[in-house]
């Protein structure tokens, strides 16, 4: 058995004919061991790591993150020997190149012509060999029911034979694809050789790809960052192999819009309080034992979403949106109360409208359902516009809390932190109390400090003694 | 109430004073669970139940040992199988993953005489029986109908279709009861697991409906792992599920079911109750399934990722981890100990598994009737000149 082995893309979810490489987790050279995940694949049901069947190194990566491959293709080689010494050449990693035996391919075609007298062959395979897989039945003459392009002779000594790859790039826009470089692998291989960034090459070949006369001539042309290494230090290249290109869109494009948008307009300011919340984590205790409450989730972010609808009431000009086309300051009457939310589409922010008017059944009530939307990925469009005051409740990471970027058009948010039992001063000695931080970013425009560290004072007075603020300030 | 039925919840909550804030779907119960091992390894000496139940353990230091060993070695091996899925060496697994408390607590509850009708996700339970771990692995390969000798072994073959084994489990229990072999404290009891989503079923119904009528001596211990593949649990029930079987006639209890020892306290006890002639009872064991339904699903789709994380603070190993530290029960070198012995076990099914023969086709006509039929034989006969036809064939 040969020491490097190939391992093709297994059926991960019974019946699946193909999977996407979402990213690879090794590069070509890493020692890996038994069960190392390896590569990140999406296949219509799932998105799972592969981990690695064998301990060695990695000595080829098939093929790209980006790339759709047939199950049983080969994805990657791993040496399962290394310590045995350098690889026999012909299974070496080295450029193969194999010559078509005899009958005419279409140009362009692997095993056909290709400009510059060279002959089109992918590295390491010969040209695909559309044989029937099955056994020919007994009795039939031979060779009849090969395809028209007989396979030429593997290369001698070849010990391992791959399937071909099955690639699928996407539509080119403009002629020119998005995403990763596009080139074949022997011209990434010489591009590689040639220390050629292929992301910096305009490629003339089709959609937009990058051909071998296109490295050869950017090798040619004097380098910028050739000239100022000449001292003798050459500068390490860093090519595009090593690099993962995530295409931005969807949640995370909106997401980085609505934060560059906010944060380089409104200039942001972060207080922060420490507070004990122990009675507040009792008070959830005793809702939770509640009839009225039994059937809803009952959770100490309740209480902080009605300490700040509570102080809201008591200062409601935080409860505003800059408008600077009609130069006004327009505070609202009514909170459109956010919760940011993680889920495995990005962040989202659905709020609750009108919050400041339900009663703390009907806001655990509306909290429940929100988390249950926006678990089941379904929340609607107009659950995620119109907030006016928003909570991030990063705890649940069990971070102490952060310097949160404003939703654009609100003008405070708040971060509520782990609740951890911490030494505190409790009535004058030293008690294990349930002790969390508060963050609130607000908008300096509108909000000055005084008012900021009011409110940020009366959320954090309410979680210290909920029933008390409840009697005092309703 | 009538029929003796027993109300749980008599023990409070934990405080949720831990560095999380309890996340839906994260928060222990609302009406309690039988707890004697708390998530930071705090041992809980007794729990009396309102109906005046007291549950404990009474583990030497070796047994205490054990269970953790056991604990860890069927989460290796069940991390070996999901690798193996992955690598392309398995069709499909179902893997334990966050439910080893329940099924190695349960499963060390049972006496040498009963009888256990798992699911397929059973594996813990499997490795507490005795057997080689490398039973079911021909079913998830292909190469075998996933078949062994219930008797031998006094536990059930793998079960797919969901709940259906319920009945079997009943059908069998109400036979030992026939047979003679219950009502004294050596006699015999049956235990039929399955998952919050099996709860749904028609034939879990009816057999909790045999069961209560003809006082099998039965325990239905429910792994409510929260969902049905995808369908969260509040797709399945109203009421807590322990609190159906007060509608059956027979008591209901719910465990913490990431608490090895509430786990096999409460077991043994609803065991020996069926062994004496005292009925059915049902168990909610109240657990996570911290991977995916099987290797075919996607969990990201339809649970958030703040609720698998506020359950990884409740982890069934690292609180029994913790206790034994604490206790000084076991040190790191032990620690260490069956951390190796348990990857050696796991290389081990590795390597046996990748050794399984390839059945040849035509043996899948040889278990359809136990002395053959004219018609599968002629079948038989016809697709082995099928298969002869080929270039090649051995047939």
């Amino acid at each position: 058995m040969s020491r490097i082995k190939e391992f093709p893309l297994p059926d991960l979810g019974e019946g699946l004919t193909e999977g996407e490489i979402l990213a690879w987790l090794v590069k070509v050279g890493d020692t890996i061991e038994l069960n190392q995940p390896i590569v990140e694949v999406e296949t219509a049901k799932a998105a799972v790591e592969i981990p690695a069947k064998w301990a060695g190194v990695v000595t080829r990566i098939f093929h790209e993150a980006g790339t759709t491959v047939e199950v049983g293709a080969a994805i990657v080689a791993i040496d399962t020997d290394p310590t045995a010494g350098p690889v026999p050449s012909a299974e070496s990693l080295a450029a193969v190149e194999i010559a078509p035996a005899e009958g005419a391919v279409e140009p362009g075609l692997i095993g056909g012509p290709a400009p510059g007298g060279r002959t089109a062959v992918l590295v390491g395979y010969g040209p695909k060999n559309t044989t029937a897989k099955r056994r020919p039945r007994s009795g039939t003459p031979s060779g009849s029911t090969t395809a028209a392009v007989p396979p030429p002779p593997p290369p001698a000594g070849t010990a391992v034979e791959a399937p071909a790859p099955v690639e699928r790039p996407a539509a080119p826009a403009n002629g020119r694809l998005s995403g990763p470089v596009l080139a074949k692998p022997p011209v990434r291989k010489l591009a590689r050789d040639l220390g050629v960034d292929l992301a910096a090459i305009a490629g003339t070949g089709p959609m937009g790809s990058v051909t071998r006369d296109d490295v050869h001539n950017a090798a040619a042309a004097p380098q910028a960052a050739a000239l100022t290494s000449a001292a003798g230090t050459a500068a390490p290249v860093f090519d595009a192999s090593r690099e993962q290109r995530l295409p931005i869109k969807g949640v995370r494009k909106l997401t980085a819009a609505n934060m560059v948008a906010s944060a380089f307009t409104a200039p942001h300011v972060t207080e922060f309080l420490t507070v004990d919340v122990t009675r507040t984590m009792k008070a959830v205790e005793k809702l939770k034992a509640r009839r009225e409450f039994a059937d809803l989730k009952v959770s100490p972010l309740l209480l902080v979403a009605k300490a700040v609808l509570l102080a809201v009431k008591r200062h409601p000009m935080v409860n505003s949106t800059w408008s600077g086309e009609s130069n006004e300051i327009v505070v609202k009457d009514y909170v459109n109360l956010g919760i940011a939310a993680a889920t495995e589409r990005g962040l989202i922010v659905p709020n609750i409208k009108d919050a400041g008017r339900l009663t703390l059944r009907e806001l655990a009530e509306a909290l429940t359902t929100l988390v249950q939307v926006a678990k089941s990925g379904k929340t609607p469009p107009s659950d995620m516009s119109g907030g006016t005051l928003s909570i991030t409740n990063v705890g649940v990471f069990g971070v102490d809390t952060g310097t949160p970027i404003l939703p654009p058009g609100e003008s405070a948010i708040l971060a509520f932190g782990a609740v951890r039992p911490t030494p505190w001063v409790h009535k004058n000695k030293i008690k294990i109390r349930q002790v969390t931080t508060l963050g609130l970013s607000f908008d300096h425009r509108i909000i000055d400090g005084e008012l900021g560290s009011r409110f940020l004072r009366d959320i954090g007075a309410f979680l210290t003694d909920p029933e008390g603020a409840l009697l005092s300030w309703t | 109430m009538a029929n003796g039925e027993r109300e749980a919840g008599a023990v409070p909550l934990p405080a949720p004073g831990g560095a999380e804030h309890p996340t839906p779907g994260g928060d222990a119960p609302a009406g309690g669970f039988v707890q004697l091992l708390t998530p930071d390894g705090e041992r809980v000496d007794s729990v009396t139940t309102a109906d005046g139940m007291t549950y404990s353990v009474d583990f030497t230091d070796e047994e205490y040992r054990k269970l953790y060993a056991d604990l860890v070695t069927v989460r290796r091996l069940d991390a070996e199988a999901t690798a193996l899925q992955r690598q392309g060496e398995l069709g499909i697994w179902a893997s334990l993953l966050g439910q080893e408390a329940a099924q190695v607590g349960s499963g060390h509850a049972l006496r040498k005489q009963d009888m256990a009708f798992p699911t397929y996700r059973e594996h813990g339970v499997l490795y507490t029986r005795g057997i080689d771990p490398i039973m079911p692995f021909g079913l998830f390969r292909g190469v075998d109908q996933g078949g062994w000798d219930p008797n031998e072994y006094k536990f059930n073959t793998y079960t797919i279709v969901i709940g259906s084994q319920t009945l079997h489990a009943t059908g069998y229990a109400m036979g030992i009861t026939m047979d003679g072999k219950t009502g004294s404290p050596d006699g015999e009891a049956v235990i039929a697991y399955f998952g919050d989503g099996a709860t749904s079923q028609g034939d879990v119904n009816e057999a909790f409906v045999w069961s209560g009528v003809f006082n099998a001596p039965i325990v239905f211990f429910c792994q409510n792992n929260q969902y049905a593949i995808s369908e969260p649990l509040e797709r399945q029930t109203r009421i807590p599920l322990y609190r159906r079987a007060a509608g059956y006639g027979f008591p209901g209890i719910r465990i913490d079911g990431n608490d090895v020892l509430a786990t096999y306290a409460v077991t043994r006890a609803a065991l020996d109750q069926a062994r004496n002639g005292q009925g059915p009872s049902l168990i909610e064991a109240y657990t996570y399934r911290m991977g995916a339904h099987t290797s075919s699903d996607d969990p990201t789709r339809y649970r958030i990722a703040s609720e698998v994380e506020s359950w990884k603070a409740k982890d069934p190993i690292a609180r029994v981890k913790a206790f034994l530290a604490k206790q000084q029960i076991a040190d790191d070198t032990f620690f260490a100990e069956i951390d190796e012995s348990a990857k050696k076990l796991a290389l081990d099914l590795r390597e046996r598994v990748l050794a399984m023969p390839d059945p040849q086709p035509v043996t899948m006509f040889d278990n359809v009737y136990p002395h053959g039929s004219p018609e599968v034989d002629g079948q038989r006969a016809e697709f082995e000149r099928y298969h002869a036809s080929f270039e090649g064939s051995d047939h």
